[in-house]
């Protein structure tokens, strides 16, 4: 238990948090300016690992595996969005909830069908294989700084995007007050569909990126689903800047957990939240 | 408008008595069917109770029963228990207690963050279950006797008996449908009815909202609990399957089959789903295929479920957005929006 250890601990934490961004920002983008609660977005995060999985081993090249599973992804996502989520608009929560749900039910076993219900992994690419030594005993695997690398820049080219451009300015004004944004004109549908291509894109992408060090198996989705709605609800429903922070600490308080309190690593999460919601019963940048 | 509101009363009173004299027609794999059913309706009759005529939308419910459930396994196994009234009771209790400190964080919140808490939560229990040692692990427990309720030297109720066991859950099944309809035509039911179409007027006439949602959230809390118990006790078997949110969305699923906001829908969907469970799992391997595909119907055409024609006295057409707008749960929406 030496600074080396919780170093890597430390890195373990941020990387984590990274990666729950990218699925929890486009969770929130989702809700902010669709009004959807998407349950079916951490079924997006495992057909990505499948796909990368998948794609893989067909190609025998990571980078293959990346550009052509997150397209494939998005068009699965807005083929989805076209056919279902549009009755859904206008319904209560209620029944976007159970949409969904039936959403995850038959993406998990469309999964089942493809690909089986075993566990798999997914080879780090040789370009990053490595590691770097800290002590004589402890080093820290290349790829994993690497998915925190790309998820930096993807969180920054998002958060450049939604600050910087046009669709960027669409999109806050669409966040703060939807119907408004319909009032004036702009076309909304098309807003929606590039929201929710985006979110699913991400998704995807984050399954894929992580499936070299997490397992691709069955469970991911909803494992990631569920944290993401914690960090969603921690960090203010619609909010970016919620997402980003509300990840890092899910991230960090989930590794720590996991060394401090190996017995009840699963609920330290959940009981941060619940202190938080305590404290601030619509998260900490709620409407920000 | 009389015999409308006689409707839901008599299907209910008629499918209490189909119940009743199931067994002296159906084989046995039937009636363990049956009982599953009638567990399966307590539960959601008061989830019911939250979605319908609360307007709380819960995904957490399981979390309330399979408290209950583990800890009559708990108290069966570890301790020795037989005792039906103690154990239920400690059940109940834990049940409560649950429902208790989940509602007193969740109804602070409105709309999608109430669901959202709610599943939080619920998984946090999934996970206490699941990763605490002493609960059995991810496997579950089998329980190693069941309760019994016995004075002096004479077993009255023998639960390890099947027909017994069938009978007292119909017995629970009407109780809980009688007190739930007391309760929500009693004033305080009135305000959770209130509560549903519109919040802000309940408030503004003087009634402290949140105190009704967290009573409503622990009275559904306890049934739930009961439902719990019952189904720890059918299945001889307890496992954190039992306690997952895919659990409570299934539960929820049922309320909305059947029809919300009518008490006896959540029984008739109880009964739908689960004999098509039992009939495409036949069929197939990849059922959960074809549920996830009904389910998804369910929401697209049926949205007021199976017994919505007999509750609102017409039938909707779910497509038409301009229509759909008129439903209390829509207007309400409008109205607060996700403030």
């Amino acid at each position: 238990m030496d600074a080396a250890y919780y170093l890597i601990q430390i890195l373990n934490g941020v990387q984590y948090g990274f990666l729950l961004f990218l699925v929890a920002s486009g969770l929130t983008l989702i809700f902010g300016i669709m009004g959807i609660v998407n349950l079916a977005h951490g079924a997006f995060y495992m057909v990505g690992a499948y796909l990368a999985f998948w794609l893989e081993s067909v190609t025998g090249s990571f980078l293959l595996a990346l550009l052509i599973g997150v397209p494939v992804s998005v068009a699965l996502g807005l083929a989805i969005e076209r056919y279902g989520f549009t009755h859904l608009y206008r319904r209560d929560h209620l029944y976007q909830v159970l949409f969904t749900f039936g959403l995850i039910l038959v993406l998990g076993e469309v999964r089942a069908i493809l690909w089986g219900n075993d566990v798999h992994g997914v080879n780090v690419p040789s370009a990053l294989a490595g590691s770097i030594p800290l002590t004589e005993t402890q080093s820290y695997p290349i790829y994993r700084l690497f998915i925190s690398l790309a998820c930096l820049a993807t969180a920054a080219g998002l958060v450049g995007l939604i600050r910087y451009t046009k669709l960027g300015m669409m999109i806050r004004a669409g966040a703060s007050n939807r119907e408004m944004v319909q009032v004036l004109g702009l076309d909304v549908n098309r807003l929606f569909m590039v929201v929710f291509g985006m979110g699913v894109g991400l998704a995807a992408f984050a399954g894929m990126i992580a499936s070299p060090v997490n397992s691709v198996h069955p469970g991911m989705g909803d494992h990631i689903l569920i944290i993401s709605f914690v960090v969603v609800v921690i960090g203010g429903v619609g909010s970016i800047k919620g997402a980003f922070w509300g990840a890092m600490l899910i991230g960090l308080a989930d590794t720590f957990g996991a060394v401090f309190l190996p017995e009840a690593a699963g609920v330290v999460v959940y009981a941060l939240m619940a202190l938080v919601l305590v404290w601030r019963p619509r998260g900490l940048f709620a409407g920000g | 408008m009389q015999h409308q509101k006689l409707a839901l009363p008599f299907l209910f009173a008629a499918l209490a008595v189909g119940i009743a004299l199931f067994p002296l027609v159906g084989d046995t794999f039937y009636i363990r069917l049956v009982a599953k059913i009638v567990v399966l309706g307590i539960l959601a009759m008061s989830l019911d109770l939250l979605v319908g005529y609360t307007g709380l939308i819960s995904l957490g419910h399981a979390a309330f029963s399979g408290a209950a459930g583990y800890v009559a396994a708990a108290l069966i196994n570890k301790a020795g228990w037989t005792d039906l009234p103690t154990l239920l009771l400690a059940s109940l209790a834990a049940a409560g207690v649950v429902a208790l400190v989940i509602g007193w964080i969740s109804v602070r919140t409105a709309g999608i963050y109430f669901i959202m808490i709610t599943l939080a939560l619920g998984q946090m229990v999934f996970f206490f279950f699941h990763d605490v040692a002493f609960w059995g692990g991810a496997d579950g427990v089998n329980l190693d006797s069941k309760p019994a309720l016995a004075v002096g030297e004479a077993t009255l109720l023998d639960l390890s008996d099947r027909m017994v066991f069938y009978y007292t859950a119909l017995g629970c099944l009407v109780v809980v449908y009688l007190l739930l309809t007391m309760v929500l035509n009693a004033p305080f039911g009135q305000v959770l009815r209130g509560i549903r179409i519109n919040e802000a007027r309940t408030k503004a006439l003087g009634h402290d909202v949140q105190r009704y949602k967290l009573a409503a959230f622990v009275i559904a809390g306890l049934i739930a609990g009961l439902a719990g118990f019952l189904e720890v006790v059918r299945g001889g078997f307890i496992s954190p399957a039992h306690v997952n949110w895919h659990e409570s969305a299934m539960v929820l699923i049922v309320v909305i089959l059947g029809g919300m906001g009518t008490l006896v829908g959540p029984v008739v969907g109880a009964f739908a789903l689960v004999l098509l469970e039992d009939y495409v799992a036949d069929l197939t391997d990849h059922w959960k295929l074809v549920i996830g595909l009904f389910v998804i119907g369910v929401v697209l055409f049926l949205p007021d479920g199976l017994v919505g024609p007999l509750k609102s006295g017409k039938c909707r057409l779910p497509l038409f957005r301009q229509r759909a707008k008129d439903t209390p749960h829509a207007r309400k929406q409008e109205s607060v929006g996700d403030a």
